[in-house]
């Protein structure tokens, strides 16, 4: 720390920052465009002039940048000096020259960080009296608006797209006051966070355009604090609802996880809450009205059979959700819902997780790790902001090489002229291509067992005590020493794997070779498919084919599904076998799919968005979401359905099945410090989900009552559906959304970002103990003539359930195709585009579809998405055939 | 040799007929002795150490000791260094190291290696302007010739140092003659300047330490070490040492270029060389050193043509070309077709330079239609602080509004006429 004097006053600021991010986080008005506290200092916008003083005899001082300034013990600065002020205030008007002046119809007002500069620095006449330039805007795909004629050029959405998230296809074209943002022709955006252009833009140049579709303004949206439902990372979110809808979801700040960025799964994939597909009432076959209370007596009489139900969970439910169902049907009753090898894979990564003894790493931990080896993972696809991360860590050996030339971090340009001489090792062992390979040191392409295989090899030249693979290839031997050999001397090396190329042996591998590193500070990561798979897991249950032999014994009656679609878990015939079998069967779902069509009794269960509850992510840390808006018709969360059922139910309120499930649970224990409780007050009242200058407020739905109708009540968390109450004292990590005097724009977080972040969130896991070595080594894979093992390959915008059902998001969807090696294809006769037979080993037809050549995937491998509905009958790892049709052209 | 040459350097192989120098005709003169000298008798040290000694400032326009500025690169760690000739000339006004590397191109070769040795960067760059295409046809020539002879390649002089040259043609941008731009442009990157610091000389190209010299800088390279530091000091004639290439434009007698010692009075250049105004004209004003520098009067006719000399009366010496504004060329008009130029080829990274440049040139386009108003001139002296040295990410801007500024103090009356008396704007020109 040092002490530097701001206008005459004195204060304590970390040594080693600039002096704008030292100024805004002492909570000072200074404005500024081009720096990002994510993104660092570029020096290009000159907003943030400020007088610097040589000694207390300096009156004059000069101008500088505070964002390019490092700050220095004994430094004396001003901010409100005149010439600084006159300086900011000319800067924006030059700004403003080009600027269309088009705020009410522009979708940033409101939260636009541009006005809030101009306002601040009190430009508010204009002397400029030409004509503005214009610009082309371009269609950029589902996702992003580009409004040209608003931009201010700070290169934010450069430095972010390209710079720091990877992309190649947004560029800055032209010169001079003619410089534009965009791609070199119309197209969308390809890199997958390009979301984070809305947040990162400061003007209105790149919107939402999911939101345009249905537009609020800022002020007009209710929020709460929110998780990504996703995939397994828990990013924090603020989602806005207006009229009962989902209008979008931004950003919420969380130092540890997500940071500033979200991807453009977790953005764009929330139109499953607003969809026709929503279940709305409680459904029993034959009857086409039935009232909540019926519903329940009714579910109440099924549990009454003689033989005991059984419940099915869900790993995108919340811990307190399945914790209900497993209370109501019993612990010996409570089947975990998942596929049967993903239940094997989650488990013995829960296990590695308990017993392991390495730390599991919280993705701002990630971002530090100087050596990184990805083990059968396309993390850009599993896990999306974890990959964001992972490029971050590849910056490493720059950030250390630039420290010995006395470059800080935040000098983001000088940082990035370095990196070509300072490679950061990692290491990709994947399937097929990734979209992290343009940042890796060295890739391996092969099947899962070969992945395996190398990593087992790694992990027994750093320890010879580890097994060896047998018979392993000269040139994967030679890799496995180089990874090996490099990894070793990481100061704080991250091993990443997970449950996407469907395999036990990758999973132990990846725990060898944590195990053998000799760093103290070594990190192993896996990624886990949905948002709370971790949780489920913890909580444990029997296996799905353990429900079907119980319902095929005739050892059921009633089976009761919670959100778990469970044709997407075992193969069609099982489930459809398995329903048919069970008496009666009840599912809880918010969306209709496969397995509510089979449900005797329906019950309509709220999203994320309508609920509260608690997931757990990958890195063992459980987070609570609370509801957005209340729910409406008979929707319920799954929660309250199930606890209706229980008699005397040992708590009324969601606090309670919380404290139960922790009690009942101990290694989940800490749950109960995720969030605060519905008692939680400041000041004596709730946090008002919406803003306080949330408008219409007694007018919002004067088309269906004149009479105003009261505020709903929420008893289960501190939030109230309401403007009213002090935000002023709410720590920031419950800020329904982030506002500061004079700063209406997300960039509002910098004046919290001290403290945004606290009480989120508790780690339920940390390293203890050893497990012995793995030995259980995979042969090499070799290709069966005629025969192709199907591969599920994740990809960002076709694997996840409930992010397919939002119509942006499917257009971003990946073809439908599987994907063959070309030399496959070629002893086959077939073409990049042809139609392709799949067949059963028995020779039964299951698809004709075409065919798409990928070059790095292995021989012997047919490439699908994982997830995808229409693959749901080739199961990971079964083998089918492959055949040219007979008669071509007719698709 | 002859004698009268020896007070000449740069140009002492320039020949009327515009025919350039071969490699042989510039080792008839001493060329490629320098080079000699530096390598079979000096230490890079050494080398850095003379050209300190002889006082060598950069011709480029900011005058930076040359040898200072080698000394300043890390020599002790491995990595390797670049030295970079920045032929880039683009300024308005400017055609002096185009003249250099069209008739005599062994010589900024020469100057390129040694100062290569002086650094130990195994690699060096020409940057060159895109549209000096003669020149690069005539230095592409000489370093054939260089190489063939063995002063260029591996074991230069049958000595351990090797260096390789390669010249690069730009593609137009005159923010490339800024050094940090230059090195974007080399990586293959946009043409914008870098944050300072780092400085190129710790990480420059490629983020390796690096040397930017202007190509009239690397021309006396050679001399210093062929002849010595002493004979070197006895070139100039003020405070600054060695000759220097001084030109006229405008409408002079005798528009040209000249090789003539630093300190000379301006007054000398004017009329001895250019042979004073034409007929029919008077000389109303100056730019001293290229477009990017303040106007001066005829009473400043006696400054001599010295760095400091030079600031002390406003302006600065810059490229020492001097373009002329005589009494029946619009100053108003003059100042406009100059700022276009420099709105034209703002990089567009930082907020002043590009948009104030603009707003500069619509202002100047409405005092010159007769649509200007009296607060316009405020608008404009503001605009000429707000661009100003340090306010901007590099020095474009502040470049660039030097002749503006100092019309404005000094042909007030012009700007004002057009505001007030519009009868000015049906006069030609």
């Amino acid at each position: 720390m040092v002490r530097i004097e701001i206008d005459g006053h004195a204060y304590t600021v970390p040594d080693g920052g600039n002096l704008l991010a030292a100024c805004l986080s002492l909570g000072l008005d200074l404005p500024y465009f081009c720096w990002h506290p994510a993104l660092g200092s570029a020096g290009a916008c000159r907003q943030c002039a400020i007088i610097q003083y040589k000694d207390a005899q300096d009156k004059r001082g000069k101008l500088v940048m505070a964002c390019m300034t490092p700050v220095a013990d004994a430094m004396r600065i001003s901010l409100d000096a005149e010439q600084a002020r006159q300086f900011r205030r000319d800067n924006i008007e030059l700004l403003m020259t080009n600027h269309p002046h088009d705020c009410p119809v522009c979708e940033e007002g409101g939260e636009c960080h541009l006005q809030d500069m101009t306002v601040m620095t009190g430009h508010g006449y204009r002397r400029y009296r030409g004509l503005k330039r214009t610009h082309h805007n371009q269609n950029l795909g589902p996702f992003i608006k580009h409004e040209m004629n608003r931009c201010i050029a700070c290169y934010r959405c450069l430095r972010f797209y390209d710079d720091y998230a990877g992309g190649k296809d947004l560029q800055v074209l032209g010169m001079h006051n003619n410089v534009y943002f965009g791609r070199f022709e119309d197209g969308a955006l390809e890199n997958e966070f390009s979301g984070n252009l809305v947040e990162v833009c400061p003007t209105g140049v790149f919107t939402d355009k999911t939101f345009s579709a249905h537009y609020a303004r800022k002020w007009d949206l209710q929020s709460a604090p929110s998780l990504c439902v996703h995939c397994g990372l828990g990013c924090n979110t603020a989602p806005g609802e207006r009229y009962g809808q989902l209008r979008r979801i931004i950003n919420r700040y969380h130092s540890e996880v997500n940071g500033y960025f979200l991807c453009d799964r977790g953005r764009f994939g929330y139109g499953f809450v607003n969809s026709p597909e929503r279940i709305r009432k409680p459904k029993l076959k034959g009857y086409p009205d039935m009232t909540a209370d019926t519903a329940e007596s009714y579910f109440r009489n099924l549990l009454k059979t003689a033989k005991p139900a059984i419940g099915i969970g869900s790993p995108r439910a919340s811990l307190e959700a399945n914790f209900a169902l497993r209370s109501l049907v019993g612990e010996e009753n409570f089947f975990l819902g998942l596929d049967d090898t993903e239940q094997v894979l989650l488990n013995t990564i829960v296990e590695l997780m308990r017993n392991g003894g390495i730390h599991s790493p919280s993705l701002r931990e990630v971002e530090q790790a100087d050596a990184v080896l990805i083990l059968g993972e396309n993390l850009t696809h599993s896990a999306p902001r974890l990959a964001l991360s992972v490029r971050q860590a590849a910056r490493r050996a720059a950030f250390e090489l630039a420290a010995t030339l006395h470059v800080l971090p935040w000098q983001d340009a000088a940082v990035r002229n370095v990196a070509g001489q300072a490679v950061t090792p990692v290491f990709i062992a994947s399937v097929a291509a990734t979209r992290l390979d343009d940042v890796a040191t060295n890739t391996y392409r092969g099947s899962p067992e070969d992945i395996a295989r190398l990593g087992f090899a790694i992990a027994h030249r750093l320890d010879p005590s580890a097994p060896a693979p047998a018979a392993l290839g000269d040139a994967e031997q030679a890799l496995a020493s180089t990874i090996a050999d490099r990894l070793k001397q990481a100061k704080r090396p991250l091993i990443v794997s997970g449950t996407a190329c469907v395999n036990l042996a990758v999973i132990q591998a990846a725990y060898n070779v944590a195990k053998a590193l000799p760093s103290t500070d070594k990190q192993l990561t896996f990624t886990v498919p949905e948002c709370n798979s971790l949780g489920l897991a913890m909580i444990g249950g029997q296996s799905l084919a353990q429900a079907f032999e119980r319902v095929g014994n005739g050892l059921t009656e009633t089976v009761v599904i919670l959100e778990n679609d469970l044709y997407r878990r075992a193969p069609t015939r099982n489930v459809d076998l398995f329903l048919q079998l069970a008496d009666h069967v009840v599912v809880l779902d918010s969306l209709n799919n496969k397995t509510t069509e089979h449900a005797e009794l329906l019950l309509p269960t709220s999203t994320f968005a309508e609920a509260e509850g608690t997931l757990v992510n990958n890195e063992g840390r459980a987070q609570r979401y609370f509801p957005i808006y209340p729910e409406t018709d008979a929707v319920r969360g799954a929660w309250q359905w199930l606890t209706r059922m229980i008699d005397n139910p040992p708590w009324r309120h969601h606090d309670a099945l919380t404290a139960a499930c922790a009690h009942a649970l101990p290694e989940l224990g800490a749950i109960v410090r995720a969030g605060p409780t519905a008692d939680y007050t400041v000041k004596g009242s709730k946090i008002p989900r919406q803003p306080h200058r949330y408008s219409g407020r007694t007018a919002l739905y004067a088309d269906i009552a004149v009479s105003e109708a009261g505020q709903p009540e929420d008893k289960e968390t501190p939030f109230a559906f309401s403007m009213e109450g002090d935000t002023a004292q709410v720590p920031p990590a419950l800020l329904p959304v982030l506002w500061a005097p004079g700063w209406n724009s997300n960039q509002a977080v910098n004046k919290f970002n001290r403290e945004a972040g606290e009480q989120s969130g508790a780690r339920l896991i940390e390293a203890a103990g050893t497990l012995p070595w793995f030995s259980d080594i995979p042969t090499e894979f070799t290709p069966t003539p005629g025969r192709w093992r199907i591969m599920p390959l994740p990809h960002i915008f076709g694997t996840e359930e409930l992010s397919l059902h939002s119509p942006p998001l499917l257009e971003r969807a990946p073809p439908f195709c599987v994907l063959l090696s070309p030399l496959d294809a070629e002893n086959l006769g077939v073409h990049n585009g042809d139609a392709v037979e799949i067949g059963s080993l028995a020779g039964t037809l299951i698809m004709k579809i075409p065919l798409r050549l990928e070059p790095s995937l292995p021989f012997g491998l047919l490439g699908i998405t994982s997830g995808w509905p229409a693959f749901q009958s080739l199961k990971a790892g079964s083998q089918v055939t492959l055949k040219k049709p007979s008669q071509e052209g007719s698709l | 040799m002859g004698e009268g040459k020896m007070d000449k350097p740069l140009t002492k192989n320039i020949r009327p007929d515009r025919a350039f120098a071969t490699l042989a005709d510039y080792e008839s003169t001493g060329g490629y002795q320098g080079l000699r000298t530096a390598i079979t008798q000096l230490q890079p040290k050494e080398v850095q150490q003379w050209v300190k000694d002889a006082g060598l400032r950069g011709r480029g326009g900011a005058g930076f000791g040359t040898g200072l500025k080698w000394s300043m690169v890390p020599m002790e760690t491995p990595q390797t260094r670049y030295m970079i000739a920045n032929a880039d000339e683009m300024e308005p006004g400017t055609f002096k190291d185009r003249m250099l590397m069209e008739q005599d191109p062994h010589q900024l070769i020469e100057g390129l290696i040694i100062a290569a040795y002086a650094i130990q960067a195994p690699i060096a760059y020409i940057f060159l302007r895109g549209e000096y295409h003669v020149a690069r046809q005539r230095l592409e020539h000489a370093l054939l010739e260089a190489r063939f002879k063995g002063y260029l390649g591996e074991h230069i002089l049958n000595s351990d140092f090797n260096v390789n040259i390669i010249l690069h043609t730009g593609a137009g941008r005159y923010i490339c003659g800024e050094e940090t731009a230059m090195l974007n442009a080399l990586e293959g990157k946009r043409a914008t300047p870098r944050a300072k610091p780092p400085f190129p000389l710790v990480s420059g190209l490629w983020g390796k330490p690096t040397v930017v010299n202007n190509v009239e800088t690397l021309c006396n390279v050679p001399h210093i070490l062929h002849y010595g530091v002493t004979w070197y000091q006895g070139l100039g004639r003020g405070a600054d040492k060695g000759s220097k290439l001084f030109g006229v434009s405008g409408r002079v007698n005798y528009p040209g270029l000249w090789e003539l010692p630093l300190g000379i009075p301006i007054r000398e250049i004017f009329e001895n060389y250019a042979g004073g105004m034409r007929d029919g004209y008077k000389l109303r004003g100056f730019l001293p050193g290229g477009a990017s520098t303040d106007f001066l009067l005829p009473e400043h006719l006696d400054v001599i043509m010295d760095y400091e000399a030079v600031a002390k009366a406003g302006s600065r010496l810059g490229t020492g070309m001097l373009i002329v504004l005589d009494d029946r060329t619009c100053p108003v008009k003059m100042v406009l077709n100059l700022e276009q130029f420099f709105a034209q080829e703002s990089c567009g990274w930082c907020t002043p330079c590009r948009d104030g440049l603009p707003w500069t040139i619509t202002l100047l386009k409405d005092i010159i239609a007769g649509k200007g108003r009296r607060e316009d001139l405020d608008t404009l002296s503001g605009l000429t602080r707000m661009l100003g040295p340090g306010n901007t990410f590099c020095a474009l801007a502040p470049g660039a509004m030097e002749p503006l500024q100092s019309a404005l103090k000094y042909f007030r009356d012009d700007f004002e006429r057009y505001i007030v008396d519009k009868s000015v704007l049906k006069e030609s020109v």
